[in-house]
């Protein structure tokens, strides 16, 4: 069997038209925002150093930011000024996906197109701008007809940079809810499915070359003065722009959008809600990959229709208690917090994906440690990983508070390494997801938490506020409600994460269904 | 007063440079007093740093005078507008000042197109003046600079300079960067060329033999200050050292000359 009959490329090719598109679209669009700006500004700047310096730097600042954090700082930041604008003036817009993926991007490209305008118009020769002053040129007429010809080909050279740049950053807003190439690798990388990594990075680049050659085609025949290669440049980036709108025009408007954040469990959990809701005759669309923090906003903002969350993420990082609470009580008092923001908390799905502290059962029973008490006299020689955002949880304050725990080292991982590294002895305790299939398959275990410092993480369906009265939605979801216990979810995330081939988070939603519909 | 007004006349004319940082301004043009009569080729030789050059660019506002009055026509250049007044002067450049995206015919074109005359109108002009300078019509036309030899281009320099059918012509040292055969010919066309259109042209040198077989008239600048004007048999009249040691070359050349290429040779 070939590598290339893997069905997972077929699935990606599938995916193509949306995700290309939607590429296309906002790095267009951020780069011809970032031209408009950058060219009249390196333009007015030229002969006014303290004007250039200022530009350049504060360019080259922004090109210091990476770029996934300079994407995540336009979310809230948008979402602010949405909120004053409409205070002030009665409208809001959308600050989900496309506005702040556009923003980021087009000052992502300034710093090349400034530098290179302001480097091939300091470029020309003194000679002839004298020259064009003498032959009864405007500075005007000079710096259309002489100046910016001129300095052409380096200012070219600028805009492939800020082009090729746009195209390969692009791929990080799909966190913040712009669909993009991205969408591959965010999640190849977290169901472990190589194939669609290497698809999203392979298209990212065949288009940052297609795009980049069209404009060298472009630049060159600027150059030399032929018609015939701008023409074909041009008419080249025209059709790429037109191919990747029209499926955007044929997309429904009205369809239901789920969210899912960035790891496998939500995608299989968003996929089995989009079959649902299809399965009911109504549209829906996934729009994954998004990161926590915005995943939420976007839901009270109606940017999604619907999503999954847990019930102690919600409540210890949303609305910061600092608390615990017994499971029902904090269920009520959740679903009374997200009323007054008009967010229907649907219902529960019937498992918990808590943080656990997790170790080897071998280790472990070694040691007689069975819950986190016992762990804390060991802890002081031992290593501690976890994923990207524990360690600034208030959970792991919790922990620390309350079985005064210090490890002699903290790391973290990518959620789908650390369960090997604890196995391997690379670290000693990790702090895992209990509803993770990879507990089970490399023997390690649940630590007790008899002092519940955790707080319960019930997975439940949240309602975006335009939804809230939804009969159809409410029909088509009821029936996954208390449906999904935890080995169910545990044997579909082992399936989602294990690189298997046929299991796209589709395939496994599919099966998790067939499942839990007969209960 | 009957008589019109020369058109180009310098009245006391000052220009001072900031020297950089910390350092004295410059006088590069100092208490100057020159008038250019009609149909007059003149010509102002110097050295570098006498000032000549930025004198040339104040007649046209390429540099504003600090003091005194500078007239064209009459006129005072503060009062009028200096694209206008650029585009009814010619000027050739230092080596060309072509612009190396445009094409010849494009370059020739330029001040005409500037002033709003119509394209087909251009092209004929065009043609009139590469007749002018002597260069074929077909095979310049559409070249670039780069493509054209020191001499063609600088053909095309003067070309441009006439397009828009100006009286007064103000040349940069227009023939410094040439062969002496190239120079030669270029500075015996274009003073039949002065002749013909009637034009009064101020041009730059800082070679005295090349400004006595050009000019009518000849003038001496040294660090700013004007030393002598006249035509070549007033100057070497004229009292002053420098003015004689400028002259001093060409009479040396000519007897030189004269003693190895004996007169009756075939030539």
């Amino acid at each position: 069997m070939s590598r290339f009959s893997d069905p997972r490329w077929s699935e990606a090719l599938a995916h193509l038209p949306d995700y290309l598109g939607n590429h296309v679209r906002v790095s267009v669009t951020a780069l011809a925002l970032g031209l408009l700006v950058s060219l009249p500004l390196a333009v007015l700047s030229r002969n006014r150093p303290v004007m250039r310096g200022a530009l350049l730097g504060l360019a080259s600042i922004v090109q210091t930011v990476p770029g996934l954090a300079l994407l995540a700082l336009f979310y809230p930041l948008l979402l602010a000024l949405a909120e004053l604008s409409l205070a002030w003036f009665g409208f809001g817009f959308s600050a989900f996906g496309f506005l702040p993926a556009v923003l980021a991007l087009a000052l992502y490209s300034m710093l090349p197109v400034l530098r290179n305008t302001i480097t091939g118009l300091q470029g020309v020769d003194p000679a002839i701008l004298e020259a064009a002053q003498g032959v009864g040129m405007t500075p005007r007429q000079s710096l259309f007809m002489v100046e910016l010809p001129l300095a052409l080909p380096v200012m070219m050279a600028g805009i492939r940079t800020a082009a090729v740049w746009v195209i390969g950053t692009a791929t990080l807003s799909t966190p913040i809810g712009q669909t993009s190439l991205g969408n591959y690798i965010f999640a190849g990388l977290q169901t472990q499915n190589w194939v669609f990594v290497l698809f999203g990075c392979l298209a990212a680049a065949v288009l940052a070359l297609a795009v980049d050659q069209l404009l060298a085609l472009i630049e060159i025949g600027l150059r030399e003065r032929s018609r015939l290669r701008v023409a074909v440049g041009g008419i080249g980036i025209a059709v790429l722009v037109a191919a990747t709108l029209v499926p955007s025009m044929m997309r429904l408007q009205s369809s239901y959008i789920v969210g899912a954040k960035t790891f496998a469990e939500q995608y299989v959990l968003s996929a089995l809600i989009a079959q649902r809701l299809r399965a009911a005759g109504l549209s829906a669309s996934s729009r994954e990959g998004l990161g926590s923090n915005v995943i939420f906003d976007a839901l009270a903002s109606d940017d999604i229709d619907v999503y999954v969350d847990y019930s102690g993420t919600l409540w210890a990082n949303q609305f910061h208690h600092g608390d615990i609470k017994p499971r029902e009580e904090l269920l009520g008092e959740l679903k009374a917090t997200l009323a007054r923001q008009k967010i229907t908390l649907f219902g529960e799905l019937g498992f918990e994906n808590a943080y656990a502290l997790v170790m080897p059962r071998k280790r472990a029973g070694e040691l007689g440690i069975h819950s986190i008490a016992d762990l804390a006299s060991h802890a002081g020689p031992m290593s501690m990983a976890a994923d990207y955002e524990f360690f600034s949880r208030p959970e792991w304050a919790g922990l620390q508070k309350a079985y005064g725990l210090t490890f002699r080292t903290q790391r973290q991982m990518q959620p789908d390494f650390m369960y090997a590294a604890v196995a391997s002895g690379e670290v000693d305790v990790i702090a895992g997801y209990t509803s993770d299939g990879l507990i089970a398959k490399y023997d390690l275990v649940v630590l007790d938490d008899p002092k519940h410092a955790i707080p319960p993480y019930d997975a439940i369906v949240l309602l975006a506020p335009k939804r809230a009265d939804d009969q159809a939605l409410r029909a088509a979801l009821s029936p996954l409600l208390g449906k999904i216990d935890i080995a169910a979810m545990r044997e579909a995330n082992l399936r989602a994460a294990g690189g298997d081939g046929a299991a796209s988070p589709d395939a496994v939603a599919r099966g998790l269904w067939e499942k839990i519909a007969k209960r | 007063m009957t008589a019109a007004p020369p058109p180009i006349a310098f009245a006391h004319v000052g220009k001072s440079f900031d020297g950089g940082r910390g350092a004295k301004p410059v006088l590069a043009v100092n208490d100057v007093s020159l008038d250019v009569a009609e149909g007059e080729l003149l010509a102002i030789v110097g050295g570098s740093g006498s000032g000549k050059t930025t004198l040339l660019r104040l007649a046209n506002r390429l540099i504003e005078a600090d003091s005194g009055r500078i007239t064209i026509e009459g006129a005072d250049v503060r009062t009028v507008d200096a694209v206008q007044l650029r585009r009814r002067i010619g000027y050739v450049f230092q080596s060309g000042g072509l612009f190396p995206h445009m094409s010849v015919a494009d370059n020739i074109g330029i001040t005409p197109k500037l002033l709003g005359m119509p394209a087909a109108e251009i092209l004929s002009r065009v043609d009139e003046l590469l007749d002018l300078v002597r260069l074929d019509r077909a095979q310049h036309r559409n070249r670039l600079p780069h493509e054209l030899s020191g001499g063609q281009r600088q053909r095309v320099g003067v070309a441009r300079a006439l397009a828009a059918r100006p009286k007064i012509v103000l040349m940069d040292e227009p023939f410094g960067a040439l062969d002496p055969l190239t120079r030669d010919a270029l500075g015996d066309d274009y003073r039949a060329l002065h002749k013909k259109l009637g034009l009064t042209t101020v041009m730059i040198t800082h070679d005295m033999t090349e400004a006595i077989l050009l000019a009518d008239r000849v003038a001496v600048m040294r660090a700013g200050r004007l030393l002598a004007q006249g035509t070549p048999a007033e100057l070497s009249n004229s009292g002053d050292p420098y003015v004689h040691e400028l002259l001093r070359t060409p009479r040396r050349q000519a007897e030189r000359l004269n003693v190895l290429l004996p007169r009756g040779g075939p030539a």
